[in-house]
C-alpha cells in the first residue's frame, strides 16, 4: 500500500524528510505524531505525490513516486491546514467543482453534501461567510466526493467542536470500512489513539517508531494518557 | 565555510585557465588592432565624417548581442529537455553578457545619432528593436535572479529563455513593418546600410574579431563564476541531512 | 483536456459573477484611463482623435494586467494551488480554461470600452470586420501570453511587479499590430490592417502552444 525506503524530500535545500522507512497495510487508520517541524506535513504531501523525492524509494498505491508522481494524485485525498476552497464561491459551487474535476458525478456531490450536513441553508452560502468549522466540513465534503483510496489528513480535528470531531471520526471509520486507508497527523492524542490502529512517530525527518496502538507508551508531557486499543 | 563537495569534482580556485589567458591576450591584441584601424588608419566616411568610426564597435556588438540571445534560447531548450546544468549556466551567462552588449549597442547608437541626426534618439526600427531586446533580457534576468529556490528560478527562467528568440523575432518584425510601411523619409539612408569598402571594411572586420573575442572571454569567465556559485550552494546536502536527523534525536 | 478547460473557465467566470471584481474595479479603471488621456491630450487640438486606437489598446492592456492578476490571485489563496495539482485536472486544460475566462472578460471590457471611446472621443466607427477579427486575435494573444507569464510569476512574493515587467515587452508587437489594424479599419483602408492580424495570429499560436506545454511544469513549482 505504502512503501518507503530511505526517502529524502527537500524543501528548497532543507531535507524535511531525511531518510524515511515506512510500510503500511491497507484499510488501517494510522496516526502520525511528532513535534512541530518534525516532517509530518511533508510526509503527507510526499505521499500525495506533491513533493519530489531527492533520494530513496517510495511506492504509494502501487505507483512508483520517483518516476510518476502525478498519476497517484487523483487517487488520494489530502486535507491540509489550508482549506483549498474558493472563498467567493458557495459551498455547493465548491464541492461541485472539485468533485467534477476528479471525475465524480452529481450523486457523489449530493451524497457528500448530505453526509457533512451541508445540503440545507449552507449549500448556497459563500465560503468567505462560513466559520472555520464549516469550512473544514466543506473541505471534507470535497474530499469524500472524490472517493480517494488513501486519505491524508493534517490535523483534521484542529479547530472543530465536539460534534465536528465526532463526525470526522465517523467518516474515517466509514472510509476504512469501505476499503480506504487513512493517515492522519494529530496532536490530539487522546481521541486519535482511540481511533487509530497504528501509530507512527516522526522526528528529525525520519520515522523513529511504528507500532500498533497497544504497544505505545505515551510520555506524561503529552497529556498523561496511556495507549490502549480503542473499541471498534 | 569549508565544505566537502558531495560530487567529487576538483573545483578550480579561480575562473582563469591557460585557455582563457591566451584568449584574453588575443582579445587585448585585437582590441588594440581595432583601435588602430578604427581610429587611425581607416578614412572618415564621405557623408558621416569621423562619427562612422563608432560603427566598428556598434555593429559587431549588435551581432554578438543576438548571438548571446541565441545561446540563451538554445541553452534553455537543452536545460528543459535534458536537464543539463551546464547548458542552463550557458543560458544564464550569455544572457548577462548579451545584456551588456545590448546596452553598448544603445549607447554607441546614441553617440552616433547625436552628430548625425541632431538628436540622441529616434524611433527607427533598429534602435527600437534593440531597446525592446534590452527589456526582454532584463525580464529574463529578473526571473533568473529571483529571491527563490534555485530550482524554481532556473526552470522559470528557462521557459522565458526558450521564448526569447521567438519574442525577439516577432518584436523585430513588427517594429520593422511599423517603421517602414509608412512613407516617411527614412533616416537609415545615411546609416549603416551605406556602402563601406576598403580600409573601412577591414576595420569593421577587425571589429568583429575583436568584439567576438571579448564576448567569448567574458562568456567563459561568467559561466565559470556561475558554475562555482552553484557548486558552493549544492555542497553540504549530506551535512544538512545529518543535522536534520540529529535535531530529531535530540528532541 | 477540453472538458477540463470548460470546467475551469466556468468556475472562473462564475467566480467573477459572484465577486464582480472585473465589473466593479477593472472596467471603471479602464474608463478612468480613457478620461485621463483626454485630460493629458487636449481634445480640442485633434491629438486625441488621431491617437484613439493606440489609447484604446493601452487602456485594454493595462486592464488586462489587472484581470490577469486577479485570475491568479484567486488561485493563490489558501492551498488552492495544491488542490489544483491534486484535482486530476489536465494542466493544459487548466491553462486553456483560464485563457478562455480571461478572454471573455476582456472581450466584454473591449466592447464597453469601445462604446466609451465612440462616445468620449467621438470616433466614427467603420470597418467592422477588421475591428472584430483583430480584437479577437489580440485578446487571445494577450490572454495566452498573460496566463503563461501569470503562472510563471505565481507563488512568488514579487509577482505583482514581475508580471508587468515580463508581459508588456512581450506584448509590444500585439500593441503595435492591434493599433495599426484599428487605424486601418477606421481610416477605411482595411487591406493595410490584415497583415497585422496575420502577425498577431502567429503570436497567439506561439503562446497558446507554449502555454499548453509549459503550464503543467510551471504549476509544479511551489
Amino acid at each position: 500500500m505504502v512503501h518507503l525506503r530511505g526517502a529524502v524530500a527537500l524543501l528548497g535545500r532543507f531535507p524535511a524528510l531525511a531518510g524515511v522507512d515506512l510500510d503500511l497495510e491497507p484499510r488501517r487508520i494510522v496516526l502520525l505524531r511528532g513535534a512541530n517541524g518534525a516532517g509530518k506535513t511533508t510526509l503527507l504531501r510526499t505521499l500525495a505525490g506533491l513533493v519530489a523525492l531527492a533520494a530513496g524509494e517510495a511506492t504509494v498505491l502501487g505507483v512508483d513516486l520517483r518516476t510518476d508522481r502525478r498519476s497517484v494524485r487523483h487517487r488520494v485525498g489530502l486535507l491540509g491546514h489550508a482549506t483549498g476552497l474558493y472563498d467567493d464561491l458557495t459551498v455547493g459551487d465548491n464541492v461541485r467543482f472539485w468533485a467534477r474535476a476528479a471525475g465524480a458525478d452529481a450523486d457523489d456531490v449530493e451524497r457528500a453534501l448530505t453526509r457533512l450536513g451541508l445540503d440545507g441553508r449552507l449549500r448556497s452560502v459563500a465560503v468567505s461567510r462560513l466559520s472555520a468549522g464549516q469550512r473544514r466540513r466543506t473541505s471534507l465534503a470535497c474530499l469524500i466526493a472524490r472517493r480517494p483510496e488513501l486519505w491524508l489528513l493534517d490535523e483534521p480535528h484542529a479547530g472543530l467542536d465536539q460534534q465536528g470531531r465526532d463526525l470526522v471520526d465517523a467518516l474515517l471509520r466509514e472510509a476504512t470500512a469501505a476499503g480506504a486507508t487513512v493517515i492522519l497527523s494529530s496532536h490530539e492524542l487522546d481521541r486519535s489513539m482511540q481511533l487509530a490502529d497504528e501509530v507512527i512517530t516522526i522526528a528529525g525527518g525520519i520515522v523513529t517508531r511504528d507500532s500498533d496502538v497497544a504497544g505505545v507508551q505515551v510520555v506524561p508531557t503529552d497529556g498523561g494518557a496511556e495507549g490502549h486499543r480503542g473499541d471498534r | 565555510m569549508t565544505t566537502q563537495l558531495s560530487n567529487t569534482s576538483s573545483g578550480p580556485d579561480s575562473t582563469a585557465s591557460r585557455g582563457t589567458r591566451i584568449l584574453g591576450v588575443l582579445a587585448l591584441v585585437s582590441m588594440a588592432a581595432l583601435a588602430l584601424f578604427g581610429l587611425v588608419l581607416s578614412p572618415p566616411d564621405a557623408n558621416q565624417g569621423e562619427v562612422v568610426r563608432i560603427l566598428y564597435v556598434h555593429v559587431p556588438s549588435a551581432t554578438f548581442a543576438y548571438i548571446g540571445c541565441l545561446l540563451t534560447t538554445v541553452g534553455s531548450a537543452m536545460y528543459l529537455w535534458r536537464r543539463s546544468q551546464w547548458w542552463e549556466l550557458v543560458a544564464y551567462a550569455s544572457a548577462e553578457i548579451a545584456t551588456v552588449f545590448t546596452a553598448i549597442v544603445l549607447v554607441t547608437g546614441m553617440i552616433w545619432g547625436r552628430p548625425t541626426w541632431g538628436v540622441y534618439w529616434v524611433w527607427d526600427a533598429r534602435l527600437t528593436s534593440t531597446a525592446m531586446l534590452l527589456l526582454l533580457l532584463l525580464g529574463y534576468l529578473a526571473v533568473r535572479r529571483l529571491p527563490a529556490d534555485h530550482g524554481v528560478r532556473t526552470r522559470r527562467a528557462a521557459i522565458l529563455g526558450l521564448l526569447l528568440v521567438p519574442n525577439v523575432i516577432i518584436v523585430r518584425q513588427s517594429v520593422q513593418w511599423w517603421r517602414t510601411l509608412h512613407q516617411k523619409p527614412t533616416l537609415l539612408a545615411n546609416g549603416v546600410g551605406a556602402e563601406i569598402e576598403g580600409l573601412m571594411l577591414f576595420a569593421l572586420f577587425v571589429g568583429f574579431i575583436a568584439i567576438g573575442l571579448v564576448f567569448t572571454w567574458l562568456l567563459i569567465h561568467r559561466f565559470r563564476l556561475a558554475w562555482l556559485e552553484d557548486q558552493v550552494d549544492e555542497a553540504g546536502l549530506d551535512v544538512a541531512i545529518a543535522e536534520r536527523r540529529a535535531e530529531g534525536a535530540a528532541s | 483536456m477540453l472538458q477540463d478547460a470548460l470546467l475551469i473557465a466556468g468556475k472562473d467566470l462564475r467566480l467573477e459573477l459572484r465577486s464582480r471584481v472585473a465589473l466593479n474595479q477593472v472596467l471603471p479603471f479602464a474608463l478612468l484611463v480613457l478620461v485621463l488621456f483626454a485630460f493629458a491630450l487636449d481634445p480640442d487640438r485633434g491629438v486625441l482623435a488621431q491617437a484613439t486606437p493606440g489609447l484604446y489598446w493601452i487602456a485594454v492592456l493595462f486592464s488586462a494586467l489587472l484581470a490577469l492578476q486577479r485570475s491568479f490571485a484567486i488561485e493563490a489563496a489558501d492551498g488552492n494551488r495544491d488542490a489544483l495539482r491534486l484535482s486530476g485536472l489536465d494542466p493544459a486544460g487548466i491553462f486553456l480554461g483560464k485563457v478562455l475566462a480571461v478572454s471573455v472578460q476582456l472581450i466584454v471590457l473591449e466592447v464597453l470600452l469601445g462604446i466609451g471611446v465612440a462616445v468620449l472621443y467621438t470616433t466614427h466607427i467603420e470597418g467592422w470586420g477588421l475591428l472584430v477579427v483583430s480584437s479577437v486575435i489580440a485578446t487571445a494573444s494577450i490572454a495566452a501570453a498573460g496566463t503563461l507569464f501569470g503562472v510563471l510569476a505565481a507563488g512568488l512574493r514579487v509577482r505583482e511587479t514581475l508580471l508587468p515587467l515580463l508581459l508588456l515587452p512581450v506584448l509590444a508587437p500585439v500593441l503595435i499590430g492591434s493599433t495599426r489594424a484599428f487605424e486601418a479599419a477606421l481610416a477605411g483602408s482595411p487591406s493595410e490592417g490584415w497583415p497585422w492580424v496575420g502577425l498577431m495570429s502567429i503570436f497567439a499560436s506561439l503562446y497558446v502552444v507554449a502555454g499548453v506545454l509549459g503550464f503543467g511544469p510551471l504549476l509544479e513549482e511551489s
